[in-house]
């Protein structure tokens, strides 16, 4: 059963958690430290294969594995990979050991426990990516909130309360109508897997409310507006590392369910509520872009940012051509590499002062301009700055925009400039400038730990900005397959 | 010669790169050595790639491909033609003498090799810029340039105005690369190729295609666009606000980035899409009128301004819009040899200002300065051919190119042409004026400030070495390149003219064919109106400034209300903080505030936990825990029941 290497990328990391959390009390941290790294790493290596030996020729689900797991209901234990899934979850695996070394010496208490935590989320995420049985993806899909929750509810910040339970809350409500959009669509094809929901001919009616149903759950993921206000919150209360993959990795499960589900199965209602999700997502664009201007926390600022950033996603899938939603798929790549190397800025900072206000800070470059480098970088990729990864996303879904409708391309391209704006002032408050107070004149620059995983992010921001060519290559014939799907009437 | 085109432009990208993350190894001079060469070997290697293109070896191929999506594939390449080569080399060649320059420039500065690395990596940026073959490419260095640019003007990031003027600079120009980005995005849609040839092949077959359901043309949208991008980069009003502000940076990239190269590339890009814009009237005449408004509006603001280097970049922005006049005139070869005699003699008058602010210890004011010509012979003499050439005095580099632009107008039949013209030819009164008020405030007269003075001494070789290089090509340049720029084949087929639009042919037919061009534009010129109008803009700032220097004074008196709007900038940084900056928070406020945290947060989200809250609160009294409560609720329930059981 657990015999493909698929299962391995998936359960290891999960044993690999199980075996952390062995190690018990913080007395033996630094066991637990190298255990974790040691388990991500390798967890890593063996996710490379799912590249090199994939088949871009084919949009056929790859690295399959199906075995029976519950007969009586025909539910299986069935995965494989496309070109849909696969990028997400090398991006899964590469930013975990980034979120491990990033924890290294900033979690004290727990240690053991908080390592686990990411290591058995990061089986359940691949899980979820992997998944071609319904009951299945539903499975990884709630599990995987689970030690997000704790994440953020034991090593999270003074409110955490509050935001674990908001976040709780938003996915779950949205999650239990997929759930019955699930067992409504084994009812009509008596089977679970993703594959034959496809296939599935369904009404007009059927689909407009299953559509409902799969977009409550997805629309809350990803966030779009507005359902948004659950992840401000959630960022602001996680430590750096859920952070990290809650913005990274756990948003673009949101992004990956209208593909894998919304697109697919429900052709005929995808264009023709495409107008709406279209403009929630130039919402997101533009009025969330605004928000994020006045922000005075840098974490909301981000957290915004990724919202924002996020509308290119929606917005690129529900134009239904090749090029909107090979660059939707890129902005959700890119996005996890940016919006993680953010947080992971922030956090650089909130381990010296403790705060995360703009305006504790002021002339950072004047005590640490190795770090100023490194979060110019990163500010100006999320500025969408050519020769970065933020660049390729948005400059595919804006054009692709504009051949559906100019105005569309405008009001996603007003991005340039807020997107700008945002970062670029919230930059010049914290970095520019004359040392502001004694914590800035205090500050140490960044550790040789810290270079590490901030030069790891740095060269995929830059890899995928120069030459986004392997990036798509491996997306295509999934890709076309779905546009084809998407396009043809279920009526 | 491919490896040639490639080594180019990385040779400055392998100094930026070493210079910038091994700086502190390889210190000061390695870092000035390491970029030095590599921008010498750019030049050395650009001036054979000029050689070759006029032998007629052109090229267009690709290096790699960047993405492919949908069938459209986007590859970086290079594009050698005429135009490019020209562009190659005014681009090396001015940032070879800026690299040299900063050596004196930036001697005590603690970010020395931070600057070199900057400076190096514009250079691969504006020749990736040049050299590409598609619109991506272009795109990338256009953004490109525009980083180096905003890293630039923040070099000393502890300084408030250096620091508030690069994020301007970027933003503005953002706006502009909106409109580049969805011109880009036309283009993609209308021609489903990035590709320049392609594009530019395919250009007159869809020259009458309209908008569905209008009656405007695809082409001058898409016109329309891409020069809203070129006017965000090359400052034309009213996107033209960040370019006097980008002063705040070091002198060297005023010289280099602000005058003679970046600002430059909206004309070069115009130029470069000149098969597209000659289908475009509506567009030509738009390009016609902002950069006639530019020269003349921005050329008035530099006559009220103090600070040396503010007098020179409002020049830049009013030479850019007699570049840009040129542009909508159908004149692109004259733009692009304006852009070219520009960026010598502009570079050399801001590195000559450079000179004069080592000098005197940083101070950039004019009010401060004074006779300076007794201790700094070479300054002074190098910054007087920089102005000749910039007021267009014949014979001067700068007098064809700024001659041939007035000219071409004053044939060309576009709507806008007639303003445009007078526009320029004022222009060339106001001009002189303010160049010369700047060298007289500088240089003649008695020191204003006797301690500054004391201390001035001439500027080492490093300075004054670039300033007498620049000095030659600002003189000779125009008698070398008229002939065949001008009224040659020059560019061949890199710029596009259609007939009824070529006014630099209707311009050579007032040509006598036995005799040198340049002569006959001389002889021509000498007595026709911009230069009669330069001659006493002279005399006038003569008078003004060194025989009766209590004039001034007493005119600004005078005119109180024209000299306040002019030493406001006609208001606009107040309207574009008031209504953008301002007005941008503040909707940013209301959507966080009402938007977010009380409509949805509060009514939605949290009203929603209240709610559920409240019922549960009310129903919380019905469960009291005695017995006979629930034993007389579960009889008043039978009752119900079965009162409704039996009704029906």
């Amino acid at each position: 059963m657990f015999g493909g290497l698929l299962s391995w990328v998936i359960w290891l990391p999960i044993l690999g958690g199980i075996i952390v959390l062995a190690t018990g009390s913080d007395e033996r941290a630094p066991l637990a430290r190298k255990l974790s790294l040691a388990f991500s790493i390798l967890t890593f290596l063996i996710s490379i294969p799912l590249y090199t030996g994939f088949d871009t020729s084919t949009a056929a689900m790859q690295f399959g594995e199906k075995s029976i797991w519950v007969s009586t209901f025909s539910i299986y234990y069935h995965i494989g990979i496309d070109g849909i899934s696969m990028p997400l979850i090398i991006l899964t695996t590469f930013l975990t050991v980034v979120v491990v070394i990033a924890g290294w010496e900033v979690i004290k208490e727990k240690t053991a426990q908080y390592m686990a935590a990411f290591l058995i989320m990061e089986g359940l995420m691949v899980g979820v990516f992997s998944a071609i049985d319904a009951v299945l993806f539903y499975v990884f899909w709630e599990g995987m909130l689970i030690p997000m929750f704790l994440i953020i509810g034991i090593w999270g910040g003074a409110n955490r309360i509050y935001a674990t339970i908001k976040f709780f809350l938003y996915t779950l409500l949205g999650s239990l109508l997929m759930l019955v959009a699930f067992l409504y669509l084994y009812h009509q094809s008596g089977s679970f897997n993703i594959l034959d929901f496809h296939a599935l001919p369904l009404g007009m009616t059927a689909q407009t409310l299953l559509f409902i149903a799969f977009f409550t759950a997805f629309a809350v993921k990803v966030p779009m507006f507005p359902v948004h206000t659950w992840l401000p919150d959630a960022h602001v209360e996680a430590p750096t590392g859920g952070s990290v993959i809650l913005a990274a990795i756990m948003l673009k499960m949101g992004g990956y369910g209208f593909l894998r589900f919304s697109l697919p199965i429900l052709p005929d209602a995808s264009h023709e509520l495409a107008t709406i999700v279209i403009a929630l997502s130039l919402i997101a664009i533009v009025y969330i872009a605004l928000v994020a201007l006045v922000q005075q926390d840098m974490k909301k600022l981000i957290a915004y940012s990724s919202i924002s950033h996020m509308g290119f996603v929606t917005l690129g899938f529900f134009i239904f051509s090749g090029q909107g939603i090979e660059g939707g798929m890129v902005q959700m790549i890119s996005h996890g590499f940016i919006s993680g190397a953010l947080f992971l800025c922030v956090g650089v900072l909130y381990d010296r002062v403790h705060s995360r206000e703009i305006a504790s800070y002021g002339g950072v470059a004047n005590t640490m301009p190795v770090f100023a480098a490194f979060m110019m970088l990163f500010a100006m990729a999320n500025a969408g700055l050519p020769g970065t990864s933020g660049f390729v996303g948005e400059f595919l879904v804006i054009l692709a925009a504009f051949k559906v409708n100019i105005w569309y391309a405008v009001l996603a391209g007003t991005t340039l400039v807020f997107g700008a704006a945002y970062t670029l002032w919230m930059y010049k408050r914290v970095i520019f400038g004359e040392v502001a107070n004694d914590d800035v004149a205090a500050l140490e620059d960044v550790s040789p730990r810290e270079i590490l995983f901030l030069s790891l992010l740095a060269a995929m921001v830059l890899i995928m900005g120069l030459w986004p060519y392997p990036f798509l290559d491996v997306m295509h014939a999934t890709v076309d397959q779905l546009v084809t799907q998407v396009n043809t009437s279920k009526l | 010669m491919e490896t040639i085109y490639l080594l180019t432009p990385l040779a400055c990208l392998v100094g930026a790169i070493v210079a910038g993350l091994f700086g502190k190894r390889i210190g000061r001079t390695g870092a000035h050595r390491v970029t030095i060469s590599g921008v010498a070997i750019a030049f050395l290697l650009s001036v054979i790639v000029f050689v070759d293109v006029m032998n007629g070896n052109l090229f267009n191929g690709p290096v790699y491909t960047w993405a492919v999506s949908e069938g459209t594939v986007y590859q970086i390449g290079f594009l050698i033609d005429e135009l490019t080569a020209v562009m190659m080399v005014v681009v090396t060649f001015v940032s070879f003498m800026v690299h040299i320059y900063t050596i004196g420039y930036m001697e005590e500065d603690p970010g020395y090799q931070r600057f070199f690395s900057y400076i190096a990596l514009f250079t691969f940026s504006m020749l990736m810029l040049v050299m590409s073959n598609n619109f991506l490419q272009l795109f990338f260095g256009w953004e490109a340039v525009g980083l180096v640019s905003y890293l630039l003007i923040g070099f000393w990031f502890k300084k408030d105005t250096a620091i508030a003027a690069n994020l301007k600079a970027f933003l503005v120009n953002r706006v502009g690369d909106l409109g580049f980005l969805l011109g880009i995005g036309g283009v993609l849609y209308l021609f489903g190729t990035l590709d320049y040839a392609d594009v530019f092949a395919a250009a007159p077959d869809f020259a009458g295609e309209t908008m569905p359901g209008t009656e405007t043309l695809w082409m001058t949208l898409i016109c329309l666009l891409l020069f809203v991008g070129a006017m965000g980069k090359s400052a034309q009003v009213p996107l033209h606000v960040w370019l006097p502000d980008s002063m705040e940076g070091p002198t060297p990239i005023s010289a280099l980035i602000h005058a003679a190269t970046m600002v430059t590339a909206g004309i070069f890009m115009v130029a470069r899409m000149s098969p597209l814009f000659e289908l475009s009237d509506t567009a030509l005449n738009f390009v016609l009128v902002i950069g006639a408004i530019t020269a003349f509006f921005m050329a008035l603001v530099g006559l009220v301004q103090n600070d040396i280097k503010r007098v020179i970049a409002y020049s830049t922005l009013s030479q850019l819009g007699y570049m840009t006049v040129a542009l909508g005139a159908s004149a692109y070869a004259a733009g692009i040899f304006h852009l070219g005699t520009h960026a010598f003699f502009k570079a050399l008058l801001f590195l000559a200002a450079g000179s004069v602010i080592i000098a005197l210890h940083h101070e950039q004011d004019m009010r401060h300065m004074g006779g300076l010509r007794r201790v700094m012979p070479i300054t002074w003499i190098t910054m007087i051919i920089g102005t000749l050439a910039l007021i267009g005095t014949p014979g001067f580099s700068g007098f064809f190119s700024k001659d041939a632009i007035i000219e071409a107008v004053h044939y060309s039949q576009q709507p806008a042409a007639k303003f445009a013209h007078i526009a320029l030819t004022a222009g060339t009164f106001v001009t002189a004026f303010y160049s010369w008020r700047l060298i007289f405030l500088t240089f003649h007269g008695e020191p204003r400030d006797r301690e500054k003075f004391d201390h001035a001494k001439e500027s080492p070789w490093v300075v004054t070495l670039p300033l007498i290089l620049l000095a030659i090509p600002s003189v000779i340049v125009g008698w070398i390149f008229v002939e065949p720029m001008l009224f040659g084949d020059f560019f061949g087929s890199s710029i596009v003219v259609r007939p009824e639009h070529d006014t630099l042919a209707r311009l050579a037919e007032h040509n006598d064919p036995g005799h040198g061009a340049a002569w006959q534009m001389v002889a021509h010129g000498i007595l026709a109106l911009p230069v009669l109008l330069t001659a006493l803009g002279t005399v006038l700032a003569w008078i003004m400034y060194i025989v009766r220097p209590d004039l001034p004074g007493k005119l600004a008196g005078r005119f109180s209300a024209i000299y306040k709007i002019l030493l406001n900038k006609y208001g606009i940084d107040e309207f574009n903080e008031f209504f953008f900056a301002r007005g941008g928070r503040n909707i940013g406020n209301f959507f966080w505030r009402i938007g977010d945290v009380k409509l949805i947060d509060g009514i939605m989200v949290n009203g929603t936990a209240r709610v559920v809250g409240w019922v549960s609160s009310v129903v919380r009294h019905i469960q009291t825990g005695y017995v006979y409560h629930y034993a007389f609720a579960m009889i008043i329930g039978l009752f119900v029941l079965m009162t409704w059981f039996l009704s029906s």
